[in-house]
């Protein structure tokens, strides 16, 4: 029913909470991999946060590694510090270039890789933060035919970088978390 | 598969990768496409060019003009010790290994603007071992090498390298290394006579010596498999056996043809020994 291939999404202040409501609840066989950049200080402890992560989630939450292939039944995070951009061939590559809209990981440096990586077949997701990341993303997402959705600013804690996204005129859904997880859910085949 | 992006730019990348390939002998094939399409993307906006492909004349018939390039596609981010942790376990667990051998021979590979050389230095200084050791710091990019021969840094980067070496398992105090001057601190004679600074392209430069230990931290993440195996190997051929090489923290010896050849030391650390002597499979 879906042809819907992948699933990005940006997060900064705030983040976190919302990513665990829209994300716990779906199933192990999710058939769309998920990949999310959410800024941190680099100084957080990773190992920590999959753990946690993984006691809350269903489907598998890890760190994106150089050359993996995108797979469902995974949750990827940007390691802290690098880029995580997406190749042609739908594999996770990293670097270390300078910071963009202040951040690394930037989300428009996920979401624009994505974009040319997955074209039409890419749903683009932007939550709440407290800065600009990922208004260049949401726009070339729409450039190759993506579909792109901002979390409600009425529901973020810092509703800037949503705001900042609608701004651009190429949010195509406005949604709570609540309604974001129903939205992916319908596109999922999650049945085998 | 549908075949999405911009086709045409894709052609115009490959077009100045041939370019520079044909006209000066850099390579740039195998380095992972999305983040080398970023970079130029940015030279094209920075020189005001409507297309990619205009970067091609742009190069061809000046050769300064290529440096410009050269230096732009060249990511020069970097720190003094960047990730402290390594450190920390290069003071412990390498240095006295090292010590054990009358000279020893360590090679900064894509050292940027100097401050990794610089901080494997002052290591080995607090060690006491930094006379006998040569230290050769490498990288293609020119423009970086001559501003690590200065050894000038800035004092908001002092802040940070400040910050990093405390995390390191350093006890001394870090301002003992260099005198600042019009917000500019510049490194000790000392360390800054030190470091033999020289380019070299992984790609396609050989093996120069013996190395004991090897540092190579953040360049092989901007390269494809193929590209990574070779460099790997090249690191394989210098490194003399039980020598160290260490990569940065998301990049491995895995995905290489000679994973068998070291034994991995520190895992998060990416600290990696070469074996005794070659495994017969
Ligand atoms: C991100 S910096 C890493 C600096 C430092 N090692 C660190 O981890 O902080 C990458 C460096 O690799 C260098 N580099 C890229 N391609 C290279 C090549 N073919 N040969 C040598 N150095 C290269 C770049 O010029 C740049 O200085």
């Amino acid at each position: 029913m879906s042809n819907y291939k992948a699933i990005v999404i940006g997060a900064s202040l705030g983040g976190f909470d919302v990513i665990l409501k829209i994300i716990a609840p779906l199933p192990k066989n999710f058939s769309i991999p998920i990949v999310i950049v959410q800024h941190l200080s680099p100084d957080h402890i990773i190992g920590d946060k999959y753990n946690l992560l993984n006691t809350r989630f269903k489907l598998n939450a890890k760190e994106a590694e150089l050359f993996e292939i995108l797979k469902a039944g995974n949750v990827y995070f940007a390691p802290a510090g690098y880029h995580l951009l997406i190749e042609k061939n739908r594999s996770f590559s990293l670097n270390v270039d300078e910071k963009v809209m202040y951040s690394r990981p930037a989300i428009d440096v996920l979401f624009e890789t994505a974009a040319e990586a997955f074209g039409n077949s890419l749903i683009g997701i932007i939550l709440t933060g407290a800065n600009r990341d990922g208004t260049n993303g949401i726009i070339k997402i729409k450039e190759f035919g993506g579909l792109t959705i901002a979390q409600d600013p009425k529901t973020a804690l810092s509703p800037e970088m949503v705001e900042s996204a609608i701004d651009s005129g190429k949010i195509d859904h406005i949604l709570t978390p609540t309604e974001i997880y129903n939205f992916i859910m319908q596109f999922a085949d999650a049945k085998n | 598969m549908d075949n999405y992006g911009n086709e045409i730019e894709d052609i115009e990348v490959n077009l100045v990768i041939d370019a520079i390939f044909q006209s000066y002998g850099y390579d740039f094939k195998n380095y992972f496409r999305a983040s080398f399409t970023r970079r130029l993307r940015n030279f094209k906006v920075l020189n005001n060019f409507n297309h990619i492909s205009d970067i091609i004349p742009f190069i061809l018939y000046d050769s300064g003009n290529f440096n410009k390039l050269l230096n732009a596609i060249s990511v020069t981010v970097t720190e003094m010790f960047r990730d402290p942790f390594i450190y920390k376990y290069i003071r412990e667990k390498v240095i006295p290994y090292l010590n054990t051998y009358p000279t020893i021979n360590i090679w900064v590979a894509g050292c940027a603007t100097g401050e990794e050389a610089y901080s494997i230095a002052i290591l080995l200084k607090e060690e006491n071992i930094l006379d006998k050791v040569n230290i050769y710091a490498t990288d293609i990019n020119t423009n970086s090498l001559d501003i690590a021969k200065e050894g000038v840094y800035s004092s908001e980067e002092m802040k940070l390298s400040t910050r990093n070496y405390q995390r390191s398992g350093a006890n001394r105090s870090f301002s003992e290394y260099y005198h600042t001057n019009y917000g500019n601190s510049i490194l000790n004679k000392e360390l800054r006579e030190k470091i033999i600074f020289n380019q070299h392209n992984l790609v396609s430069d050989a093996s120069f010596n013996e190395m004991h230990f090897i540092i190579c931290r953040n360049v092989l993440i901007y390269f494809n498999k193929k590209l990574q195996n070779r460099v790997i190997g090249l690191f394989n051929d210098s490194l003399i056996h039980n020598g160290f090489l260490c990569l940065g923290t998301k990049e491995d010896i895995r995905y290489s043809d000679y994973a068998e050849k070291f034994i991995v030391k520190g895992r998060e650390e990416r600290i990696f020994q070469k074996k005794q002597q070659d495994v017969e499979l």
